[in-house]
């Protein structure tokens, strides 16, 4: 970052030297959840049915499971860089950190979750 | 913070402001964005293990949101509705967020009309789908 020059040190960093990716991945998964939300929402009700053959069926598609997986990973990290922002806003004293924590875990548990679910199904192929 | 001297005067806050358009899909962007990280995550899980674990545990997601016929329950419209309505909000808003991010749309009048065109988008939105699924 910069020339070496103490300007050129400084510029963009700010006082906590740190802080611009938290706002540009932000707005790169927010690109990205557009696209990858109107798909699923596109997809979902274009779906035959509902029931559990049906939705099987179309989860272990490589076409909806790839995405899947994308969304899931875009969507879950553009929502914990969003609730951090929200927690920074209306916690102000040490709880502020065991929130963060929280957010991290729920964050991490739940990815975690889905993604396996998602690849269970895809590899396991045809229900029968 | 605990050092702060209650003599000294505070920046006017929302008790203050008119409300306006801006004000208020600004605050939806944020209620929208925590509703669908925890209630719209917990449901996406659940529905993704719920396929991974097989039929039964599909048909017990299933049961939770529908009547005995197969068709949706108050419970599934609210938190269908709810949350199609949420994504489509906060989608609108996050898109007037990158216009605004590139220093356009800060005229009043063009702002007022932005922010209500994300409602009436979102609203709109929300309809179709729901008026697709419906027809289907």
């Amino acid at each position: 970052m910069g020339t070496g020059t103490p300007l050129g040190r400084v510029r963009g960093l700010g006082s906590a030297k740190e802080g611009a990716h938290h706002w540009w991945h932000q707005r790169l998964t927010a690109a990205a959840n557009i696209l990858l939300m109107l798909w699923l929402m596109i997809s979902v009700a274009r779906m035959p049915g509902y029931d559990y053959g049906a939705v099987r069926l179309w989860l272990q598609s490589a076409w909806v499971a790839v995405p899947m997986i994308l969304l899931i990973v875009s969507v879950f990290y553009h929502f914990r860089l969003g609730l951090q922002v929200v927690i920074e806003d209306y916690q102000h004293d040490e709880t502020r950190v065991v929130w963060m924590i929280v957010l991290n875990l729920f964050t991490v548990a739940t990815a975690g979750i889905a993604l396996f679910a998602i690849l269970k199904v895809a590899f396991t192929g045809a229900p029968a | 913070m605990a050092s702060r001297n209650p003599a000294r005067p505070l920046s006017p806050h929302l008790q203050i402001y008119k409300w306006g358009p801006h004000m208020l899909v600004s605050i939806l962007h944020r209620a929208t964005g925590s509703g669908m990280a925890t209630v719209g995550t917990g449901l996406l899980v659940w529905w993704l293990a719920a396929i991974a674990g097989g039929a039964e545990s599909y048909a017990t997601f299933i049961e939770f949101f529908t009547t005995d016929t197969g068709a949706l329950n108050i419970l599934g419209y609210v938190i269908g509705i709810g949350l199609t309505l949420s994504l489509f909000q906060h989608m609108m808003t996050g898109i007037r967020h990158l216009v605004l991010d590139t220093g356009a749309g800060y005229e009043l009048k063009r702002n007022k009309m932005g922010a209500l065109a994300t409602m009436v988008a979102s609203v709109t939105l929300t309809l179709v789908f729901w008026l697709y699924l419906g027809i289907k």
